[in-house]
């Protein structure tokens, strides 16, 4: 009798048990989401000292376009909201109240310059709001114990800086370096990063340390002085213009040294070619994205789909600029996160799936290169390849190394 | 030594942009006795234009001129057009609308152009001057610009009629009218020739930094700093201030242990104040009198 | 030649009726808004209100002595570091901040007041623009980055309702910041109704005849300074505390342009009209980017010109033209 009673429930325990289950997989919302679309926001400086890198909200916008056309995210379409804050904490914190509590977006991506991170961390921690793949390489983005909803995306600057100590160690221990930086967040996290990575020789490796503001006009006399100095390894750490500025001027006065250049800056279109591509030859550096303008990749799958892209989307943006590689990729990172989620669009489930990439290749990422990130890893690429401007464009040389974080 | 005689020509080098900015900020003060905090975007736009008509295929020098007479034509039209209806207006109001004219420039350029940074061809070549390591031709050609301009003014104001109406004009704007002298297009021609040397400077400054929309932020501030430093009724004081900011800077960089590197702008500022306090009216200018 | 024809309303003795009852609706307006309108926006009204203080504080220098200022983002930096120093690495509690920050900027600006006693007009105004230029780059400089947190900038904790009251964050902000502008602007009221305000505005007008009546023009000046940096040193105080964060590019001169812009579209010499700046200077940049994203700043421009045009005595020059047509048809009426 009881066993026949049991038998009867059984079935009927089951089905609810599936009952219960396929409810867990019914959608799930958080403001921002619907079944018809996904509201992304972002902050970027169309204005002010920084207004160069509003390109890649435009590329960013642009994309979005693009996957609207082809039907959306799992069959809902994207609202890309952005907004200015010229660069200004004031405004970022604004316009990060704004997107989070008047236009309700799921999550801010791609917000750009840490100080703007730095003003909104917080709020954004505290309001459980996604502040997903920031625009900075701040190595402080990576800290999923204090902000488990911040998020980095880009190679973090000490990350590199460490494996061109790495490299000088190997090839050049007697080397005496000079290093030029801009003087705030960016700058210094390469200089840390660099002194950590020679380790015990930073001290006698270090010859000359020559700061710069971006209100400087140009840096013409730091040059001087880093030539002075007698160092033979030129450590350049400079946005755009004035790395331009630097190369130019180094050439001018003499000075051929063994000329190191951070990654913001190696964009051969955007830098190289209004310094000078003779002034540019052998110059070093690391990257993680094909570089446009380089012929070798004019067959490669990934380029042909960037440039469709580009030509189809935003014709009018700049192709000789990293800036719009960089916006793409990106681009395409959040989606692959969004799409991983399916019907389950909360925050927590947001940060969740961006904490689950694994290997994750994208068409403008160099071979070899796959964005991975876990509960306790928040920094999505890690690796990078050095390559030499042989003149014409960027030449790989060497595996692809990962600069390591806490380990020299 | 060595060293120091590299700082003080790469501050010559630099110097000559100031001293450029300052004489077009002090052309513009001696039209309207007040600063134009407009005259760095408005060269930026000019440049902006000629790098326009350099890529339609134009050769360079024609382009330079053609560049200029454009500047001077548009300086005149905003005097007349934007300035006309605020001549009562207090200082203060056209002080909102230099700022107004800044935001637009600026954000028209970027809009139009992109802020990619271009580069702009120099007449002079990029060798170093007769093979030293001193300074460069264009550096060297720049500052020869400069005196050229200084001359040029010079003469224009001591020996043209012109220019002696002008300089009537900026005494005394009452007398100037009673004996005839038309003196709201002396204000409007200074604006043409503060915008014509803005457009100069500009061409000869983009080579050394680059083609971009915030080019001349930092530079115009510098320029402000020489043409007070000289003085702002002296174009000569203006030229001198600015190579006198400019390798002040660059040896307080140089030679102040420990903060000369960081605090850079801040002294080449408190250099202005210091002077300003001493000799309220810069080095070389005329102090004026008012009578009670 | 005094180049102010606008008389501030603040010189007359007393508020007429209607001023009066137009201020107590403001007043009844401000204290219900928090409950009908969102957290943001309160956050957004509350920081145009730190803004309309600090522009008072500049009123106070430029409208009412006619002493130019164009680096006024340098005392509200330092009332705003002054704040954020306490608050996170003392750990005072924040109410003290304001006075603390108010009475840094009182000597700093009285102190940066007595060179600049020199110094007249558009030279005035390029040493305080220099100021406002040089204080991003001292606030990063090495010596000063222990206190100040450098580029990295300082984090603050944002304040709750106190004794438990039922009122968000936010709200609790917003009242506070409304009685603090209450309580500044009955006393800049007062200051410039008194004997010493009348010095201080006969110092702009015509300063050889105020020294001819026995006017100690140098000590009106830099204590002028003074107050009028108190005032904007307080506002950065509050500043601090309601954006959480304080860092040196959250004070370029951009900024200080802007306290100058929010002065003169508010209307030079008109105490109300200091609010309506702080109101222009956050929305205004809202409204240009929602009309064009890419011509922002030319779209802000053309506004400006625009205000200048139509209301050259700034907004409250503008209420009062309307108020003053409004009585007088009355009048005829009757």
């Amino acid at each position: 009798m009881k066993s026949k009673a049991l038998r009867l429930l059984m079935p009927a325990l089951l089905g609810l048990a599936l009952g219960m289950s396929s409810a867990s997989a019914q959608k799930k919302y958080d403001p921002g989401a619907s079944d018809t679309e996904i509201k992304i926001g972002n902050i970027n400086p169309y204005s002010g000292p920084a207004s160069a890198y509003g390109l890649i909200g435009k590329t960013i916008a642009a994309y979005f376009k693009k996957i609207n056309a082809d039907g959306g995210i799992n069959g809902r379409k994207v609202t890309f909201i952005s907004y200015d804050d010229a660069y200004s904490p004031p405004k970022a914190v604004e316009q990060a109240r704004k997107l989070v509590e008047s236009d309700e977006v799921l999550l801010i991506f791609q917000s750009l310059g840490t100080p703007s991170n730095s003003a909104i961390q917080k709020y954004m921690n505290a309001k459980k709001v996604p502040q997903l793949f920031v625009a900075t390489g701040a190595t402080k983005w990576g800290d999923p114990k204090n902000f488990p909803w911040t998020m980095g995306w880009q190679p973090p600057y000490q990350a590199e800086a460490r494996i061109y100590a790495q490299y000088l160690i190997e090839k050049h221990p007697n080397a005496k370096i000079g290093i030029l930086y801009q003087n705030d967040d960016y700058g210094k996290d390469y200089v840390k990063g660099m002194k950590d990575g020679l380790g015990a020789k930073a001290a006698t490796m270090i010859v000359s340390e020559q700061p710069y503001e971006t209100t400087d006009p140009t840096v013409d006399s730091q040059i001087v002085n880093l030539k002075a100095s007698g160092a033979d390894v030129f450590f350049n750490v400079t946005t755009p213009k004035f790395a331009a500025q630097a190369i130019k001027k180094a050439a001018e006065i003499g000075w051929k040294p063994l000329h190191l250049l951070n990654n913001v800056s190696q964009s051969v279109g955007g830098v190289l070619k209004p310094a000078g591509l003779d002034n540019s030859k052998g110059l070093l550096s690391s990257y993680y994205l094909k570089d446009a303008t380089d012929p070798a990749w004019t067959n490669d799958q990934g380029y042909k789909d960037w440039v469709a892209f580009m030509n189809a989307y935003f014709p009018e943006g700049d192709k000789t600029s990293s800036f719009t590689v960089y916006g793409y990729t990106v681009a395409q990172t959040l989606v692959q996160v969004l799409k991983q989620c399916g019907d389950n669009l909360t925050r927590e489930n947001v940060m969740h799936q961006a904490a689950s990439l694994k290997d994750l290749q994208l068409g403008m990422l160099l071979p070899g290169i796959k964005i991975n990130t876990s509960a306790t890893d928040f920094y999505p690429i890690k690796q990078m390849q050095m390559q030499q401007f042989n003149g014409e464009r960027w030449e790989s040389i060497g595996p692809v190394m990962r600069g390591e974080i806490g380990g020299s | 030594m060595e060293l120091l005689l590299h700082q003080i020509f790469a501050g010559l080098s630099t110097g000559g942009i100031y001293a450029l900015m300052a004489l077009a900020i002090v052309m513009i003060y001696q039209a309207i006795d007040q600063l134009n905090f407009a005259q760095g975007e408005m060269a930026m736009f000019s440049t902006f234009i000629s790098w326009q008509i350099l890529q339609w295929g134009l050769p360079y020098w024609p382009t330079f001129f053609l560049t200029v007479a454009i500047s001077f034509a548009g300086g005149v039209a905003i005097e007349r057009i934007v300035f006309k209806p605020l001549k009562r207006a207090p200082v203060l109001s056209h002080l909102i609308v230099f700022i107004a004219l800044f935001a637009i420039f600026n954000s028209g350029a970027g809009f139009i152009w992109d802020y990619t940074i271009k580069s702009f061809p120099t007449p002079f070549g990029t060798k170093p001057l007769f093979g030293n390591s001193l300074i460069s031709s264009h550096d060297a050609g720049m500052i020869a610009v400069t005196l050229l301009l200084l001359v040029l003014l010079f003469l224009f104001f001591r020996h043209t009629r012109v220019g002696l109406a002008m300089r009537a004009t900026a005494a005394n704007p009452e007398s100037a009218r009673l004996v005839g002298i038309r003196v709201d297009w002396m204000v409007a021609l200074g604006w043409g020739m503060a915008a014509a040397i803005g457009a100069v400077a500009g061409m000869m400054i983009a080579p050394v930094v680059f083609l971009e929309p915030n080019m001349m932020l930092s530079i115009l501030l510098y320029g402000f700093a020489g043409a007070v430093v000289g003085g702002l009724t002296s174009p000569i004081g203006a030229v001198i201030g600015g190579f006198l900011v400019g390798v002040i800077e660059n040896l307080a960089g140089t030679f102040i242990p420990y903060v000369g590197r960081e605090l850079k702008l801040t002294i080449a500022l408190a250099l202005i104040v210091a002077v300003l306090t001493v000799r309220p009216s810069g080095l070389f200018g005329n102090v004026v009198v008012t009578r009670v | 030649m005094a180049e102010h024809r606008f008389i501030p309303s603040g010189l007359r003795a007393r508020l007429t009726q209607p001023q009066m009852l137009l201020t107590i609706g403001a007043l009844v307006i401000a204290a219900a808004l928090p409950f009908a309108v969102k957290n943001f926006v309160l956050f957004q009204l509350t920081l145009a209100m730190v803004y309309g203080i600090a522009i008072l504080g500049l009123n106070l220098l430029t409208g009412f002595n006619g002493q130019f200022s164009l680096g006024h983002s340098a005392f509200f930096a330092l009332g705003a570091y002054t704040a954020a120093i306490m608050m996170d690495r003392f750990g005072i509690a924040y109410y003290w901040t304001l006075p603390a920050a108010g009475v840094a900027c009182l000597v700093f600006g009285f102190l940066f007041g007595l060179p600049a006693l020199r110094l007249q007009g558009i030279y005035l105004a390029l040493a305080t623009f220099s100021l406002g230029v040089a204080t991003p780059q001292i606030l990063k400089s090495g010596p000063l980055e222990a206190w100040t947190g450098g580029v990295q900038g300082i984090v603050i904790l944002k304040p709750d309702a106190p004794f438990g009251l039922p009122l968000s964050s936010d709200q609790w902000l917003y009242y506070l910041t409304l009685a603090v502008v209450v309580l500044m602007f009955c006393c800049a009221a007062n200051l410039i109704n008194s004997r010493t305000g009348r010095a201080i505005v006969a110092i702009r007008d015509n300063p050889i005849a105020a020294r001819a009546m026995g006017i100690d023009i140098s000590r009106y000046k830099s204590l002028t300074f003074g107050v009028s940096a108190f005032y904007t040193g307080v506002a950065g105080a509050l500043g601090a505390i309601v954006i959480q964060f304080v860092a040196p590019d959250s004070f370029t001169f951009a900024f200080a342009i802007a306290l100058f812009v929010g002065l003169v579209v508010g209307g030079v010499g008109s105490i109300p009209g200091a609010l309506f700046g702080g109101l222009f200077v956050l929305f205004v940049p809202n409204i240009a980017e929602h009309v064009s994203k890419g011509l922002a700043g030319a779209v802000y421009g053309v506004i400006l010109i625009l205000v200048i045009y139509l209301m050259p005595s700034g907004a409250a020059g503008l209420v009062e033209l309307i108020v003053g047509k409004l009585v007088r048809k009355t009048a005829r009426q009757n």
